[in-house]
């Protein structure tokens, strides 16, 4: 059993032999993966020890006091929180040694293949088609859309349908998308904040070898169900500190600007002040129960008042403001390499949260899995359940 | 999509320390228990039945409770007579008789009565006593008052007091009144003593019934100064009421997700239908939140009992308190409105769970007032 007085002995092992400030970063990062300390929850040789999740915050503590360098999870998080799971779950041992570590160095970004602009809540009903090529692998063809970092990124993680003759969610497997094939076009896709953080990405004979396939054929469902369920823990489950996240500038804007203050907005900010601190009481719940190994259902719902409490604190971040309120930071058209909900003025920020209740799954399918997983609700009827994909209406 | 946030360390106040959020395996082995008792003894039928007699507290229940398992005494130390356990333990215990809004005295005597004479100097008899629940206690002082608000007193004078006090929680049945007077004591009055009159109001939560006391003459026993002890008391109090409003909201949950699996309408089970399964799975969320809330509260006032210091816990109850209120009683109309006709008559159970959330959005300051505590808690000042 590796403990933390293990970990922080191989640790202080690591910033002996590579010196972070004699050290090249990638060179570091690379010895980090190699000697375990990357995750150390995943196996060993895979950046891991198997070590309890929990402990991975000896590491990071013990590597920080250092100085030592990071992989920038802000900028490769779809790989960190997504591609890697999956991958990890469903992936053949040659997949696993060769994707994860250049993904967790961040020498490799990922970006996901999935949305279409005919399947959204509906997913598995898409219909970008992947057939069987002559001799090896596999020949995709169509559209995918609000795909972040897909301008940078080396790898996708793509769902495509392979059996259109079976019902929508048995035909579906599960790739690796190479996104230096010359058949993978991206296009920035403007937004309602000015700038181009997704694009569309137009698949068109892409060539993708058999051996990049996650999982077997068909059964691309079920492993994309780890994915999505790994986007919303990413997404709502975040550690703060109290004030952390969107209620952290209104409430500097309220203590430094007492000339803004009014009784009406007052009264609204401290109701939403006491929403923010429970939600992250709620998301520190969670996480005290996954370390203690009894996972809740609460992480369901984590996304859900994450997604309100930002749009109603950015919208009176806005009125509170006043004059302010009513201008905005920069309509300049450009690609952040990351997205950042709480970075930039007021406008921005409000204009953005209105993403967070449909990115990710939208709230009403959220309520709808809350409802049905949780409370054991029964679901709509279905009419598409037993009807090949080809002869859905679309 | 990439999703990433960084933090914003506020100035509200440290979080390096972080509460416990969850219940220990000793604490859902005395939830077990207390809900094992409740099942057998605590019945809807029977806690409705109770409340159309004169008698609305159910007191072979509490001696069950109190004295068969040693609950009343959780907050007294072992050396002053009681069990010597912590806020954590009682807010389960609160929990579940929220779930069963069981009509005994415990939030008002093994909590607030006990609280306030923890903090006096005299009074260790009377402490003991209501440890041991060979009596039961309740400091007079209307259930609406928040932490830090002002209290009505009687006047205290040649050894004597005189006054009325009225909205007092569970005073119906208790043994000895603990009684804020003008010159600053709090004084433990026996209940039965000459120029003391009990007289129950008509309440709007039948299972936690207020009553008027009347003092002519009565003779008290100075055990402490008031402010502090109130003080103390009714902090604790707010901060557990919060658990004890998660086991309301929880039933009232639990029921409804079970009436609408059940009834059927349009050849359907009402419960398949989406736009009721949204409100639903919106209340489990507040649920959820609250639990959090709770738990943090009851972390709080036990780590700021331990270190005698209770700015953390005076954040955490407002914060529970600003947002439990709201909680249990949407819980409450919910399950009304949800469950149609039935749940307008009065032998279904759900018009107790709904007194007792309102009256308790009110009870120990409303969410309001504890909002305007946390103002000036986190530094969130009014125009």
């Amino acid at each position: 059993m590796t403990d933390a007085a293990e970990l922080r002995r191989r640790t202080q092992e690591l910033l002996a032999a590579r010196p972070p400030a004699t050290t090249d970063r990638l060179d570091f990062l690379r010895a980090r993966f190699d000697a375990g300390l990357a995750w150390v929850h995943y196996p060993e040789g895979l950046g891991g020890l198997g070590a309890p999740r929990s402990l991975q915050a000896v590491v990071d503590a013990e590597l920080e006091a250092a100085g030592a360098p990071d992989n920038d999870p802000r900028r490769i998080g779809i790989g960190l929180g997504m591609a890697a799971p999956t991958i990890l779950q469903y992936g053949t041992e040659e997949q696993r040694r060769r994707f994860l570590r250049p993904l967790w160095t961040g020498e490799e970004v990922w970006c996901q293949l999935f949305s279409e602009p005919g399947a959204g809540s509906d997913l598995a009903a898409l219909g970008t088609r992947a057939v069987r090529a002559d001799g090896d692998g596999w020949v995709v063809d169509g559209q995918k859309v609000w795909t972040s970092s897909a301008h940078l990124a080396r790898w996708a993680i793509l769902i495509a349908r392979t059996d259109p003759d079976v019902p929508k969610h048995r035909g579906i497997t599960y790739f690796v998308c190479d996104m230096t094939d010359p058949g993978v076009e991206v296009r920035p896709l403007r937004q309602i904040t000015g700038e181009a953080e997704f694009n569309e990405v137009f698949l068109t004979g892409v060539r993708i070898p058999d051996s990049h396939r996650l999982g077997e054929v068909g059964d691309g469902w079920r492993v994309a169900q780890t994915t999505l369920n790994n986007e919303r823990v990413a997404i709502g489950g975040m550690r703060l500190p109290r004030e952390g996240g969107m209620i952290g500038p209104v409430a500097r804007t309220w203590r430094e600007r007492p000339e803004l203050r009014t009784h009406d907005l007052h009264q609204r900010l401290l109701g939403l002040w006491v929403e923010a601190e429970v939600a992250r009481l709620t998301g520190e719940r969670l996480r005290q129960q996954l370390v203690a190994g009894q996972p809740g259902p609460e992480g369901a719902g984590m996304k859900l008042g994450f997604a309100r409490l930002n749009q109603q604190i950015s919208g009176l971040e806005v009125e509170l403001l006043g004059a302010e309120g009513l201008l905005y930071d920069d309509w300049t058209m450009r690609r952040p390499e990351l997205v950042d909900f709480t970075g930039r003025e007021a406008g921005y920020r409000y204009l953005r949260s209105k993403g967070n209740s449909i990115e990710g799954g939208t709230s009403e399918v959220l309520l709808n899995i809350v409802a049905e997983r949780v409370l054991g609700l029964p679901a709509e009827p279905r009419t598409d359940k037993d009807v090949a994909w080809k002869d859905l209406a679309r | 999509m990439s999703t990433t946030s960084p933090t914003h360390a506020g100035p509200a106040g440290p979080v390096d320390a972080q509460p416990d959020l969850l219940y220990s395996e000793e604490e859902e082995a005395l939830r077990a228990a207390v809900r094992d008792l409740l099942t057998d003894h605590c019945d809807a039928a029977r806690v409705i039945s109770r409340t159309e007699t004169d008698a609305p507290h159910d007191l072979s229940l509490w001696k069950a409770l109190a004295d068969g398992m040693g609950l009343a005494g959780l907050l007294v130390p072992e050396d002053r007579g009681g069990q010597g356990a912590t806020h954590r333990e009682a807010a389960v215990v609160l929990e579940e008789l929220g779930r069963a809004v069981a009509p005994v005295p415990y939030l008002t005597s093994a909590v607030v009565a006990t609280e306030a004479l923890l903090a006096c100097a005299g009074g260790s008899e009377v402490l003991a006593s209501l440890a041991s629940a060979r009596r039961i206690g309740a400091l007079a002082v209307p259930l609406h008052t928040a932490p830090d608000g002002s209290f009505p007193t009687a006047r205290a004078a040649g050894g004597v007091l005189h006054g009325e006090l009225a909205g007092i929680a569970d005073a119906a049945a208790a043994d000895v009144l603990l009684v804020p007077a003008d010159d600053g004591g709090l004084y433990a009055v026996e209940a039965d003593a000459a120029g003391v009159t009990v007289t129950g109001q008509t309440s709007l939560d039948l299972t936690r019934p207020l009553a008027r006391v009347a003092l002519e003459g009565a003779a008290g026993h100075r055990v402490g100064d008031a402010g502090p002890a109130v003080r103390r008391a009714l902090r604790a109090g707010a901060g557990l009421l919060a658990s004890e409003q998660l086991g309301l909201a929880d039933w009232s949950l639990t029921e409804t997700v079970r009436h609408l699996k059940d009834r059927r309408q349009f050849n359907r089970p009402v419960g398949g239908f989406q736009a009721l399964k949204h409100r639903l799975a919106q209340l489990w969320l507040e649920v959820v939140g609250l639990r959090a809330a709770a738990r943090n509260a009851a972390d709080a006032l036990a780590a700021g009992t331990a270190a005698g210091d209770d700015a953390d816990a005076a954040v955490a109850v407002a914060v529970a308190q600003a947002y439990a209120g709201r909680v249990a009683v949407h819980a409450a109309e919910e399950a009304l409105q949800l469950h149609g006709g039935i749940g307008m008559t009065w032998e279904h159970p759900v018009h107790l769970y709904l007194k007792r959330a309102k009256a308790d959005s009110i009870a120990y300051g409303t969410a309001g007032a504890h909002r305007e505590a946390l103002a000036g808690l986190v530094d969130l000042r009014a125009p």
